[in-house]
């Protein structure tokens, strides 16, 4: 039998999930005798090359690439899996959610402490860029999602379990202090 | 504004405990409570900024902005919103020029929204400076703007006063009482101190005895047993207290307005007889703000007791020295709770305790307290003159006595009605002249929503339990929009907030009942409000959490067929729109959106 395929993604994040996901330390030699990547930053694959088992991605979505790259993850990924607060809930990004876009862009690059270079009050509008959303989204409200793991970023034992689990096709055994923030 | 801020902190004695009565004071003197005046308030009483304004800004009444010489505060309460208060707020917005949350640039008139105000039998209403107006309608509204174009003062803006006390030089208020049926116990004959003499002339145990024996149990809505409270307390050795709810803010319910308004006298006396027979020496009316009219009112029913020594030192020659003061609020629903309650009227934020201890162990000012609604308070003086066999004879077996039910709603006859326990919702519908119903609203907001297959049932402690409010709802009403949602977003702004749960999962569940009503929410969108539902009310600390997804439960238990009308059968669905999304960032920075479809 062929192994799992895995792709995963950092969206509107920080890549501190992916660095969680690093943690799992020695046992990233037996993840890798497990699954095969596909796109992800782990072995730098940028485009789907073929159909996956599981999706794994970190972040929300604050742009329209966001939002592009996490309809591409559904269509080519069986399970996808929201990773850590900002992929659920909008984490630190979504800080602005409730603060007007305008606003927004006006502290980035008009009025914010380190603009003052900006002379000609140039706003980023290259047809190339993304373009930003009214507020940050959670994954959910964009595709189906079908496993959360929660966590700033959910502990590398955490993730280690869910994917083990899911493809070794055993129980879920997730210790409460696995989940445990306080 | 120094010299004011000061002495009115010295009026109360420069004691911190005492933080709510001088927000009000600075609030009414200035028309918000400023930056500065916190950091005076601060020094003064000795005390942080940070004490000063965590209580400032808990309370929907307390403003940093000065509000308008004019401040509206329209109820938008269910039963406000059936009754038409679109088109008042619609003609308040035209007539002002200002929207809702705004104040006019001369600084006239600002205009707020207010949760329910115990109006429910004459909505749409808004209190404007406390003064109370009730069933607004777009005419009326030109009329009050244009008076306050001219400079009137508040209380000319009217000259028909309400029936009975309404009418009193001391209230003048246009409030009605609509009493529409009394009944033996709180609306029926009373004579002024007759009940509090046979008590002081009883041992205190006989008197708990007494209440303990007719069955009466609380009437703010849990329906704890009275007399068996009042024992708990009586144990406990030392100061004590005797506090009285008249919080009143479960939407839907004004009994305990009326009989603020025609029993005071009753309540003052009830409370006297529990401050004997647990050993008080005071009691504390904590009264919600939105019934300020009355204050002018009910202290002078207190002189006058006071000069008929039913009050004060030896009353009525018994040795038995006992006062009562009068708290205000400053409009929080969560200050019903009694342990928020007494945080609140210890001059902090409202915010529930952990129980245990309960209040009767360690309540205002750390000292045992007896907690209790307004109506079982007027209860025990009845209880107390006619004995406790005659009040166990009224009502049913669990539920003894009568019960003031609010009545609100599509009806012919909203109003306070005294009735006997037991009574069907089918019989009360006939009685209130109410055909063509949907479903009734049991309890407020935090009961149930019942439909006409369970109107056989009875109200009673042992079926429908109640604290008084009844919402009929017509057919012609959209259940989940119209009720249902307006309760949620009830809750979203009335929690505490320190719960994590009841914090998040109003505001969830309200942004999910949302969804539903604009269409966008899918069949497993149901059971997902009832798992979530489940959550909250296991783990919040409070009866607001504990019940405030009631709503959307037993609207899914006894509505399902509501629920999946309006919601798609599929796996999922966003309804996320790229164009919508994209627009505002798009504009800002001069771009022409390119948004691919695939
Ligand atoms: C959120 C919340 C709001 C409440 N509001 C009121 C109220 O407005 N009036 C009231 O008498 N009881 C209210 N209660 C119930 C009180 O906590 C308490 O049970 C009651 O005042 C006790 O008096 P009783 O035994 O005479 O009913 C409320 C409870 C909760 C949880
Ligand atoms: S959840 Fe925390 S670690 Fe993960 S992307 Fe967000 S901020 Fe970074
Ligand atoms: S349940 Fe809600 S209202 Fe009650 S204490 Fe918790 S957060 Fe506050």
């Amino acid at each position: 039998m062929s192994k799992p395929i895995v792709a995963t993604a950092s969206l509107a994040g920080c890549f501190g999930c992916h660095m969680s996901l690093l943690d799992i330390d020695e046992r990233i030699l037996k993840l890798i005798e497990l699954v095969e990547f596909n796109k992800s930053p782990i072995d730098d694959i940028k485009t789907f090359t073929k159909q996956c088992d599981i999706g794994i991605i970190e972040g929300g979505c604050c742009n329209s690439e966001n939002i592009e790259v996490l309809k591409l993850f559904r269509k080519n990924c069986k399970i996808l899996i929201s990773l850590g607060e900002c992929a659920i809930m909008g984490g630190l990004p979504a800080m602005r959610n409730g603060i007007p876009v305008k606003e927004c862009l006006d502290e980035a690059y008009l009025n914010g402490p380190t603009v003052g270079e900006n002379k000609e009050h140039i706003m980023p509008n290259d047809d190339e860029l993304p373009m930003i959303l009214d507020k940050v989204y959670p994954l959910h409200e964009i595709v189906k999602i079908d496993y959360y793991l929660p966590g700033c970023a959910p502990r590398a034992d955490l993730i280690w379990a869910a994917v083990a689990a899911l493809v070794t096709g055993d129980t879920l055994n997730i210790p409460y202090e696995l989940v445990k923030f306080d | 504004m120094r010299e004011k801020v000061i002495s009115i902190v010295q009026s109360y004695g420069k004691n911190s405990g005492r933080l709510m009565d001088i927000l009000l004071s600075v609030q009414s003197e200035f028309g918000c409570v400023s930056e500065e005046a916190v950091s005076l308030i601060a020094s003064e009483l000795g005390i942080s900024e940070v004490d000063v304004n965590q209580t400032k800004t808990f309370y929907h009444f307390f403003t940093t902005n000065r509000v308008g010489k004019y401040a509206i505060y329209m109820n938008n309460s269910v039963v406000s919103e059936m009754m038409g208060m679109a088109e008042v707020v619609d003609e308040l917005e035209k007539q002002t020029g200002v929207k809702f949350g705004q104040t006019t640039p001369d600084g006239l008139v600002s205009l707020h929204f207010t949760a329910c105000i115990g109006m429910s039998d004459q909505e749409p209403a808004a209190l404007i400076n406390s003064v109370v107006f009730t069933q607004l309608n777009r005419d009326k509204v030109r009329k009050l703007i244009s008076d306050m174009r001219e400079g009137k003062p508040v209380e000319s803006m009217f000259s028909e006063y309400g029936d009975g006390v309404n009418a009193n030089p001391l209230v003048k208020s246009m409030v009605k009482n609509n009493i529409r049926k009394a009944g033996p116990v709180t609306l029926g004959e009373y004579a002024v101190g007759t009940s509090l003499g046979k008590a002081l002339g009883m041992d205190p145990n006989a008197v708990i005895d007494e209440v303990k024996n007719s069955g009466l149990r609380g009437r703010g809505g849990a329906g704890f047993p009275t007399g068996l409270k009042w024992m708990f307390c009586s144990k406990e050795a030392g100061e004590k207290y005797v506090m009285c709810n008249a919080d009143e803010g479960e939407p839907g319910t004004f009994k305990d307005r009326v009989l603020l308004t025609e029993r005071a006298n009753m309540l003052f006396e009830g409370m006297t007889i529990a401050g004997w027979a647990i050993g008080a020496k005071e009691g504390v009316l904590y009264l919600r703000f939105e019934y300020k009219y009355l204050k002018a009112y009910l202290e002078s029913v207190l002189a006058d007791m006071r000069t008929k020594n039913l009050l004060g030192n030896n009353i009525l020659g018994k040795g038995f020295n006992y006062d009562i003061r009068i708290q205000f609020g400053a409009g929080a629903y969560v200050c019903g709770e009694e342990s928020a309650l007494i945080e609140s009227s210890e001059g902090k934020r409202g915010e529930p305790r952990n129980r245990p201890p309960f209040p009767v162990q360690k309540g205002y000012n750390a000292k045992p307290t007896v907690i209790n609604n307004v109506e079982t308070f007027c209860s025990v003086v009845k209880i107390v003159e006619q004995g406790s066999a005659w009040y166990k004879a009224m009502g049913t077996e669990e539920s003894a006595g009568t019960k003031l039910l609010s009545i609100s709603g599509d009806c012919e006859k909203p109003g306070v009605y005294e009735i006997a326990w037991g009574m069907t919702l089918n019989e009360m519908l006939a009685m209130v002249g109410a055909t063509d119903v949907q479903a009734v609203q049991v309890a407020g907001p935090s009961g149930s929503c019942i439909p006409p297959s369970q109107f056989g049932r009875k109200i009673a402690i042992e079926d429908l339990a109640t604290g008084g409010s009844m919402i009929v709802i017509g057919k012609k009403r959209d259940l989940l929009k119209d009720v249902v949602m307006n309760f949620m977003r009830f809750f979203e702004d009335e929690s505490c907030g320190s719960c994590v749960t009841c914090r998040s999962f109003n505001m969830i569940l309200t942004k999910q009942i949302e969804k539903v009503v604009a269409g966008t929410a899918i069949r497993t969108d149901i059971d997902n409000m009832k798992a979530w539902s489940q959550i909250i009310r296991k783990t919040s600390r409070c009866g607001l959490g504990q019940t405030s997804s009631n709503p959307i439960t037993t609207t899914i238990e006894n509505f399902r067929e509501l629920y999946e009308a309006r919601t798609k059968d599929v796996a999922y669905q966003s309804d996320f729109d790229m164009n919508k999304a994209v627009a505002d960032s798009c504009k800002v920075v001069g771009r022409v959106p390119n948004v691919h479809h695939e």
